[in-house]
């Protein structure tokens, strides 16, 4: 590779089941070779320090997406589905898909949803807390359950073949890496997930009141062409399911192993909100995305020749010590803003108020009934090559009297 | 962030029409925008009047807009041409779109004088998109005509220049007689233009027609430059906020938290319920209604109009 003689190179697998477990040690070993290091297995420069990772993800003038924002390049390769026209899209391709959705879920549009989804997160609450002994899997019953419950009925699904949902998302995120054994493990099943997804997507399968439908009504509007709309409808559900899974269990997995931060979150309440912010900081649910250069571009001295791929690790930039005081802690006292697990610039998550919402409500339902969560047996990961992802988080929890 | 930015330049682009390059006084980036955003800026007299962006955001570092010298002596005109200077300092709130441009295979760009300035990054856009596009371009004289040279230049026979002194005025008629499926017509020039083409196009199937009026909108109050208080009353807290720093800033500054992301009135993270008073909106987020409406801001770009804000934190 032209212009890698001087950078800190490292051969680190960054996509091996070890570096996916324990991604930490990895990190560490990035942000201290230097603001941009080449990883020679993958022949691409990765970011990992917090000023690096978000001047990357503001300029997408000179850092694009539309070549993929996985290890693919779609200016070579082939994208295994056609690609998304708001992740892996460019102003000016960008802004009409942008505009619509960004207005769909906007904090002032989604205020009709509040009430709706304190009530589900206090039902799913109770029953879980009355259903059984105290201890469950937090994962399948709190962090599955709550998303699966409210955000497919919000954006219109059907009743049928919502399972299918975790799956197609855990096939898209693997598919943002290397072809691994992750990938190779979902190959059989990725034409019959995409083809249920894809059906989903059209304006018959939608209820006439969610974001699905919204999305078509754009389209009728001429804000979006009708080929883009099912594409956009792809996006929730791509994008909007697996991402507040772990984030939730992510966010339960940190009060199970804080005590004392969940004192103080049911002393106030009102922490929710920081509390997720928090979580998604110190977990970073998505833990990596690539962009590509647009021309040749120096960061700190180092060349991204143009048409070349970089690889930014938010969850290394969201503990790099040079940003955050102590950031292995997790910690309700701290401000929280400024991270970029949900990314930043013009691709930053349009979803971030969505999953805000789901979390804030479960969190509060939670803290007014539980007095204490703590872990039973270590919680298990699942790996995948984009999402910081869980299996289990058993827990045992005692109940406010 | 106090968002004020520098004039970087000033240069005559037309017969009365001036145009301003502004930067970030440290270099920063500026937000993000698309084709038809416009900027709020607050002149030297604190009143606020809105201009198209007409600049290039492929160029993250700069914004630019053009300025019409109005006849009749609306303040702001004469101050940007008169007063504002190089080196000068301004408040800008923004960029916001009420005017995006929607995809399409072919569109009509019609616009009257000062009007090309929105539509002269949307037939860029639109050449880059590959679209079919015309771009028809009415004044009173050729030397009153704003980027003429720059316009036929880049974009020969798709632009049609018509000086009402030379050809009268637009023959919206044969431009818009017979309604197109695949067109999409964008507009923006003074009332009567924008009332004629209405007209013209009032056969043509819903949603084919945008526009943008120029007007002098009502002025809200002027933009204060003095200090105020804001009351976080769950907290129980008052803390001053200067000229110099953010309702956010001076919020964290007594120890009261607000979640906030990219603390440029983009992203929408920092929301904050309004209790009382009325906030000097500053974001590109709310729309027209919920600015009025006054319930809510985004402190880390919006300030307040009155001397006392009460927030619900
Ligand atoms: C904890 C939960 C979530 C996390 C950590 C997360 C993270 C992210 C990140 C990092 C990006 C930026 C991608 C890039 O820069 O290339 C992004 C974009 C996106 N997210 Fe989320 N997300 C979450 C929840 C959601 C939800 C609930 C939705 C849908 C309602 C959603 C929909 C999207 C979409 C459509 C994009 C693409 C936006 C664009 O490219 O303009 N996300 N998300
Ligand atoms: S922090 Fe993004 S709108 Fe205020």
């Amino acid at each position: 590779m032209p212009g890698t003689a001087e950078l800190p190179v490292c051969d680190i697998d960054v996509f091996s089941p070890a570096a996916l477990e324990d991604p930490e040690e990895l990190h560490r070993v990035l942000r201290g070779a230097g603001p941009v290091v080449y990883l020679s297995r993958y022949d691409v420069r990765a970011l990992a320090r917090h000023e690096e990772v978000h001047a990357a993800l503001a300029d997408w003038q000179h850092f694009e997406s539309g070549s993929g924002v996985g290890l693919a390049n779609f200016r070579h390769e082939e994208p295994w589905r056609p690609p998304s026209v708001l992740l892996e899209a460019d102003p000016p391709r960008h802004d009409a898909p942008r505009r619509v959705l960004r207005d769909i879920l906007a904090p002032s549009a989604l205020r009709v949803l509040r009430a709706a989804w304190q009530r589900a997160a206090e039902e799913l609450v109770e029953q879980v807390l009355t259903s059984g002994t105290g201890e469950f899997d937090a994962f399948t019953e709190l962090a599955c359950a709550f998303p699966l419950k409210v955000f497919p009925d919000a954006v219109g699904l059907g009743p049928y073949g919502r399972e299918n949902l975790l799956p197609y998302g855990n096939v898209a995120f693997n598919s943002f890496g290397p072809v691994n054994d992750l990938v190779r493990a979902d190959a059989h099943r990725v034409a019959e997930l995409s083809a249920w997804v894809n059906a989903q997507c059209a304006r018959e399968a939608l209820t006439d009141d969610g974001f699905g439908a919204r999305i078509w009504a754009a389209a009728d509007r001429g804000d979006l062409t009708r080929a883009q709309a099912p594409l956009v409808v792809r996006s929730l559900l791509t994008a909007g399911v697996d991402t507040t899974v772990h984030g939730l269990a992510a966010c339960l997995y940190a009060f199970a192993t804080h005590p004392e931060q969940w004192q103080r979150l049911r002393e106030r309440p009102e922490l929710a909100r920081v509390a997720f912010d928090e979580a998604v900081r110190w977990q970073s649910p998505v833990q990596t995305f690539f962009r590509t250069a647009t021309t040749d571009v120096t960061i700190a001295g180092a060349l991204v020749p143009e048409g070349t791929k970089i690889l930014m690790f938010l969850g290394a930039a969201n503990r790099d010590p040079d940003r955050w005081d102590d950031p292995d802690r997790f910690d309700l006292t701290r401000d929280p803003s400024g991270h970029v697990g949900f990314g930043m610039g013009i691709h930053q998550c349009v979803g971030q108020h969505v999953a805000r919402l789901e979390a804030e409500t479960l969190l509060t339902a939670l803290a007014a009934r539980v007095e204490h969560i703590e872990l039973t047996a270590t919680p298990g990961r699942h790996l995948n090559n984009t999402l910081r992802s869980w299996a289990s988080l058993p827990v045992r929890v005692h109940r406010t009297r | 962030m106090v968002v004020t930015l520098e004039i970087s330049a000033k240069e005559a682009v037309a017969e009365g029409v001036v145009a301003l390059t502004l930067v970030h006084p440290a270099g920063a980036r500026l937000p993000d925008w698309t084709p038809g955003s416009h900027i709020e800026v607050v002149l030297p007299d604190r009143t606020v009047r809105h201009y198209s962006l007409c600049g290039s955001r492929w160029d993250a570092y700069t914004y630019r807009v053009a300025v019409l010298r109005e006849p009749y002596g609306r303040g702001g005109s004469a101050l940007v041409h008169d007063t504002l200077r190089p080196g000068d300092r301004v408040g800008v709130g923004g960029p916001r779109n009420h005017f995006p441009l929607v995809p399409s295979e072919t569109y009509l760009f019609i616009a009257g004088g000062i009007g090309i300035t929105p539509l002269l990054p949307m037939v860029q856009q639109a050449e880059l998109l590959g679209a079919e596009w015309q771009l028809l371009y009415g004044g009173r004289t050729r030397a009153s005509m704003a980027f003429l040279e720059e316009l036929t230049a880049a974009y020969g026979e798709r632009v049609h220049i018509a000086p009402q002194d030379e050809v009268g005025l637009l023959d919206l008629g044969s431009w818009l007689g017979a309604p197109r499926l695949d067109t999409k017509v964008y507009c923006c020039g003074p009332a009567p233009l924008l009332t004629a083409v209405e007209a013209a196009c009032a056969h043509w199937p819903a949603y084919t027609l945008r526009t943008e009026r120029f007007t002098a909108a009502e002025q809200a109050a002027p933009v204060r430059d003095v200090p105020f208080e804001v009351e976080l009353r769950r907290t129980g807290r008052v803390v001053t906020v200067t000229p110099d720093v953010s309702v956010l800033d001076a919020v964290r500054s007594v120890g009261v938290d607000v979640l906030s992301s990219c603390e440029q009135g983009t992203c929408g993270t920092c929301l904050t319920p309004v209790l009382e008073g009325s906030p000097d909106h500053r974001d590109s987020i709310l729309a027209d209604h919920e600015r009025v409406a006054n319930t809510c801001m985004f402190p880390c770009v919006s300030r307040s109009l009155d001397d006392r804000l009460v927030l619900d934190l």
